[in-house]
């Protein structure tokens, strides 16, 4: 993936990023997407470990000791930002008040199944609060590469590894296009800008379905 | 009427915890971690412990002291990927390591310390962490039994506290710290500034003082709760 690209890919992810909401950013390259959300957005980042209202990451002389986000970077925090406890931070997630989380992922299916916390005998690692945000956050967005580094496509008509959460996914956002998962299945819905139907379908294991008509471009 | 001092010395509540002992250590990475409670069980050496902590620390660090020093049998945790000895013991089956997501893992312990039983909860359904657990249908929804945790002792690191055990944390050190303060029969603080009683105002206290058994003062912090530098 081009370094144009990729910056495309983030760029769009952070558009899912709107004004109010409270949002929780996925280790990985959800992180990234925070360098394309604009400074003046009025929204709420959260972070497992208990911050509600997390700020730029701080590096060197500046890092506070006592202030890391959920993957382990010295964050800083906005005016009005507050700490809780790690059962009070699960209770924005389950309870409903985390309007949305970008996630990564090593499969996600064409009916919104995400896999993106194990891989059987090669990466056991535990779950940290990864199922928790798949299965509660009100929407759920994939940011992801369309294809694993051997070029198998992560977007699958089903996951063959261990799930995460069934049926969580709304939006796949990755650096050839923006899939939605629908009650119909899972429909391409943009393209990145100089990529083809042809490319995204050839890229793709799941089923997609092709709306008739241009289809926008990212 | 005058509020109890439980100033302790830490070599005296550490040599509470026999061997077999479960212990639940606060802290999420360093931040909120008990370091030197966990230095003075190295020195100590209990063995066949159950550890239950968010994570294991990293390598060279926390948890990772008691796993190189061979004290724990079981750990219960949400992640320990930033522990490369840790995945490398459980996959060796040298330590068992039950994994629970990481909110449940929370309300599990604040559950026990609030003297529930248990909760029911749809999180893990239809995925391997549903595993041997009991399926419960409530109001027509069906979700899975979460029990309590429990523990003996609680390690837990303040930044501030009083000499009765009223608690304060830093920022992001919170995260398990109240919780497993109110989850163990033996609740043991190692704070940064212990205070006399009344400095700390009612309202900024984040875990009430019935809570705590011991509040040992830290002399000067060791290095370890400094940045990690990558």
């Amino acid at each position: 993936m081009s370094s144009s690209a990729r910056t495309r890919m983030l760029r769009r992810a952070a558009a899912e990023i709107r004004p109010g909401m409270v949002v929780n950013l996925g280790i990985g390259l959800p992180t990234q997407v925070l360098a394309h959300v604009p400074a003046n957005l009025p929204v709420c980042l959260h972070s497992e470990n208990g911050i509600a209202g997390v700020g730029p990451v701080r590096e060197g002389a500046a890092a506070d000791r006592n202030l890391i986000d959920a993957g382990g970077a010295y964050v800083s925090t906005v005016p009005g930002a507050s700490f809780c406890d790690s059962a009070t931070s699960f209770a924005i997630v389950r309870g409903g008040r985390l309007d949305l989380t970008l996630l990564g992922a090593f499969e996600v299916a064409g009916n919104g199944d995400l896999a993106n916390w194990i891989i059987p005998g090669q990466f056991t690692p535990g779950a940290g609060g990864a199922i928790e945000l798949a299965q509660k956050a009100r929407r759920v967005c994939v940011l992801t590469t369309h294809a694993d580094k051997s070029g198998r496509s992560k977007i699958r008509k089903r996951c063959e590894l261990p799930l995460t959460a069934p049926a969580c996914v709304d939006r796949i956002v990755t650096d050839l296009a923006v899939c939605d998962v629908t009650a119909e299945g899972l429909v391409l819905t943009e393209l990145a800008d100089g990529v083809s139907v042809a490319q995204v379908l050839a890229a793709t294991d799941a089923d997609l379905i092709v709306p008739e008509g241009a289809i926008p471009t990212f | 009427m005058r509020l109890p001092d439980k100033t302790a010395t830490m070599e005296a509540a550490i040599a509470a915890i026999p061997d077999g002992a479960t212990i639940m250590l606060g802290g999420f990475g360093v931040p909120g971690t008990p370091f030197c409670l966990i230095r003075e069980l190295v020195r100590q050496g209990q063995k066949d412990l159950t550890i239950i902590k968010n994570d294991a620390n990293e390598t060279g660090m926390g948890v990772d002291w008691l796993l190189e020093a061979g004290q724990v049998a079981r750990l219960i945790a949400s992640h320990i990927g930033l522990n490369s000895r840790a995945v490398r013991m459980m996959n060796a089956g040298e330590i068992e390591v039950e994994f629970a997501a990481q909110g449940i893992l929370a309300e599990r312990i604040r559950c026990a310390g609030s003297g529930l039983l248990g909760f029911v909860t749809d999180i893990g359904l239809g995925t391997r962490m549903a595993r041997g657990k009991t399926e419960v249908t409530v109001e027509g929804r069906t979700g899975l039994l979460e029990t309590a945790l429990f523990a003996d002792f609680a390690l837990v690191h303040a930044d501030r506290a009083d000499h009765f055990g009223n608690l304060c944390y830093a920022a992001a050190a919170r995260n398990f710290n109240p919780l497993i303060a109110m989850a163990a029969r033996r609740t043991i603080a190692e704070v940064e500034t212990v205070l006399p009683l009344g400095a700390l105002a009612p309202e900024e206290v984040h875990t009430p003082g019935p809570f705590v058994d011991q509040v040992i003062a830290l002399p000067e912090l060791p290095e370890v709760y400094g940045v990690v530098q990558r």
